[in-house]
């Protein structure tokens, strides 16, 4: 692996159907100058933080069943066991077993567990990041009940420290970061692409207003691959009567630090939002469509605010079912049938699956639903920052392949999912394959459906 | 002191007494650690009743993984309810409850018990065999594994000998199942075997973490 001190300096790649930074000519998977051994003592001061009692309560109880395999799309389509998702956990619990444990003395004492070396957490970069979405399918699996994407999580606090992050993810995040976007979005960006939205669909946009009841944030992936949806998001809520605003000053609702693995730019990224809506003293405040910004700000938030938050959160799914079953906005009825790409962290791990499809029962189409669907759902594979990784890309392509079979199988005339990620991840996927299904949106769909006399 | 009464004295008592301080050591050694409080608007009420609910659903595979898991979760099944019919089904077992906590109960007859530990112990030989063939339990076992194995599996098998004898004292046979039993009792808050209090622990916390989102748990 070669080191430098960042990857800042990386051109976006804003014509592919994926965005993320182009594809390095050279990896710097190691992030600052650190010797190998203050890597590894990073990494594990930084484990051993994380190691509150719910980790451990985890960590002390696998049995190695590995059973959890079973649930992984990587392990499915590679049947390498190195992909069973306890494993890619395993230094994080060698440094709970061997630092905080109840018996961690005697682990010290008899030398029962090893110190981690930096080759290790290297080869683990691969499994923390590259080959987990952080979906959750296998906290459903596990018979112990263990949470394990919540500890892949936190697995990756201590890599971050340590500087061993996939080149790609730690440059969008340090561009999140240190921009407020991982993909170039600054505020006059944002407010020229929102001035050219509003004259291209002929909707008027709220940006900047002092006061408002209803903050809306978006995701740099619709900001710049999707703009539309900034129009469809301000026609619904012209029409649902909101006194609504989007804000310069708190726009990004994606979460690289999360992602990434560092927790302070995790609460600077989550706090940037949190401001914008308490400046303006929201009651509301409306997620895109964006899976893991849900888990950052609904689940999340008000922990990086150290207190409840002074509004209520929603994804833009429960926004429309809720006004849709209000009858604030109405739709037309749409003769197709879909099939619905469950974001997981909005479904599974978010606990609003059936929002979309309320959405969908409104707009009258035939929902046919994959097998697994819901909060089982298989996820697209570009998840928890993999998307962004190009070196990813075989093995997310081979899991993606689970995805177009399943939708296949549905043959239904349209998919729609709630999630830009998972959409571009989509599109990639339909670049790479060939694939006849174009992955639409279920905001857009509401958008275009919208009653014109309810507006 | 003739074997017996070693195993029925010192043996017992020191695996007793590994069992209640081990247990009680690892379970405020991970209770003590800090928890964080979580301050998200709840979407359901969690709480006490989330953590029961997921500690009983859990004891079942949802239907998506049922194919993919059948074979594991049926020994598991077996394996758990054999152990539960040996050991407090038994009567001479149930005798000696009653000697240390003052309860009994009824408990089924002896060609029952032999059977079950029988079908107990094949389970267990088809767990080991999987776990040494399996590429993903190969190769994520380690000694807790196989020494929890053995210390589980002794107990069963040298309680099985007992009443065929091959020849060997009566009074020998039942105190080297009593030595494997004070051996299980030692090491069980130490390994995996601890799953058998800390699995509600676990299943408890994931409750109330994903229950008060209403997240699929």
């Amino acid at each position: 692996m070669s080191t430098s001190k960042v990857g800042y300096d990386d051109v976006y790649d804003l014509q592919s159907k994926r965005l993320s930074v182009k594809k390095p000519e050279v990896r710097y998977d190691k992030q600052g100058d650190m010797a190998d051994d203050e890597r590894v003592e990073k990494a594990m001061l930084h484990f051993v933080k994380d190691f509150g009692s719910m980790a451990a309560t985890y960590l002390d109880t696998c049995v190695h069943c590995g059973i959890c395999a079973e649930a992984c799309h990587y392990y499915k389509v590679t049947g390498d066991p190195k992909y069973t998702p306890i494993w890619k956990l395993e230094p994080f619990k060698q440094a709970y077993k061997r630092e905080a444990s109840p018996f961690a003395f005697f682990y010290r004492l008899l030398g029962l567990k090893k110190k981690l070396t930096v080759e290790e957490l290297e080869e683990w970069q691969h499994l923390l990041y590259d080959s987990c979405t952080v979906c959750g399918r296998c906290s459903l699996i596990c018979p112990m009940g263990i949470d394990i994407a919540s500890m892949i999580s936190l697995a990756r606090h201590g890599m971050f420290k340590a500087g061993l992050v996939p080149h790609e993810l730690h440059a969008v995040a340090e561009r999140a970061e240190v921009d407020g976007s991982p993909l170039g979005v600054t505020p006059t960006v944002f407010a020229d692409r929102l001035e050219w939205m509003e004259d291209e669909h002929e909707v008027d946009i709220n940006v900047d207003q002092e006061q408002a009841d209803v903050l809306v944030v978006m995701s740099s992936i619709e900001i710049q691959k999707y703009p539309q949806s900034m129009a469809a998001t301000a026609k619904i809520l012209n029409a649902a009567g909101e006194n609504w605003t989007f804000r310069t000053d708190g726009f990004e609702a994606t979460n690289f630090g999360m992602l990434s693995g560092n927790a302070e730019w995790q609460r600077d990224m989550s706090m940037r939002v949190i401001d914008a809506a308490v400046k303006i003293g929201a009651k509301k405040l409306i997620l895109p469509e964006c899976g893991h910004a849900y888990m950052a700000l609904r689940w999340m938030g008000a922990n990086m605010y150290g207190k409840p938050l002074p509004f209520e959160v929603v994804h833009i799914s429960e926004y429309l079912a809720e006004t849709l079953n209000s009858g604030k906005i109405k739709v037309n009825k749409v003769d197709t049938s879909v099939a619905y790409h469950d974001p997981c962290q909005v479904s599974r791990r978010g606990g609003a699956t059936q929002a979309a499809r309320d959405v969908l029962g409104h707009l009258g189409v035939e929902q046919r639903e994959m097998k697994p669907s819901g909060d089982y759902n298989w996820c697209c594979g570009g998840g928890g920052g993999v998307v962004t990784i190009h070196r990813a890309d075989d093995l997310r392509y081979k899991v993606f392949k689970i995805k177009m079979d399943q939708v296949e199988e549905t043959e239904a005339d349209e998919l729609i999912t709630s999630c830009a990620n998972c959409r571009q991840t989509f599109d990639d996927g339909q670049e790479h394959f060939h694939w006849k299904y174009t992955m639409g949106s279920l905001l857009e769909l509401v958008a275009e459906n919208l009653e014109e006399d309810k507006q | 002191m003739e074997l017996l009464d070693f195993a029925r004295g010192p043996a017992l008592q020191f695996g007793l007494y590994a069992f209640v301080i081990g247990t009680v050591w690892r379970i405020l050694g991970i209770l003590l650690l800090a928890a964080k409080p979580d301050h998200s608007a709840a979407r359901k009420a969690g709480g006490f009743m989330a953590a029961l609910k997921v500690i009983y659903t859990r004891s079942f595979t949802a239907d998506a993984f049922k194919q993919d898991t059948l074979y594991p979760k049926i020994l598991g099944y077996l394996l758990h309810i054999g152990l539960f019919v040996t050991v407090f089904l038994f009567v001479p077992h149930i005798l000696f409850f009653k000697g240390l906590i003052g309860l009994e109960w009824p408990g089924l007859p002896n060609n029952i018990i032999f059977f079950v530990g029988v079908i107990t112990a094949g389970v267990g030989v088809a767990l080991l065999v999987r776990r040494l063939t399996n590429p993903v339990l190969k190769l994520i076992s380690n000694f807790d594994d196989y020494f929890s194995w053995l210390v589980t599996m002794a107990p069963i098998i040298t309680g099985i000998i007992i009443p065929i004898r091959f020849g060997v004292r009566y009074e020998t046979l039942l105190a080297v199942h009593i030595l494997s039993v004070a051996l299980l009792l030692t090491w069980l808050p130490f390994g995996k075997l601890a799953h058998a209090f800390l699995v509600f622990f676990s299943r408890g916390t994931t409750g109330l973490v994903l229950e008060r989102r209403g997240a699929k748990t």
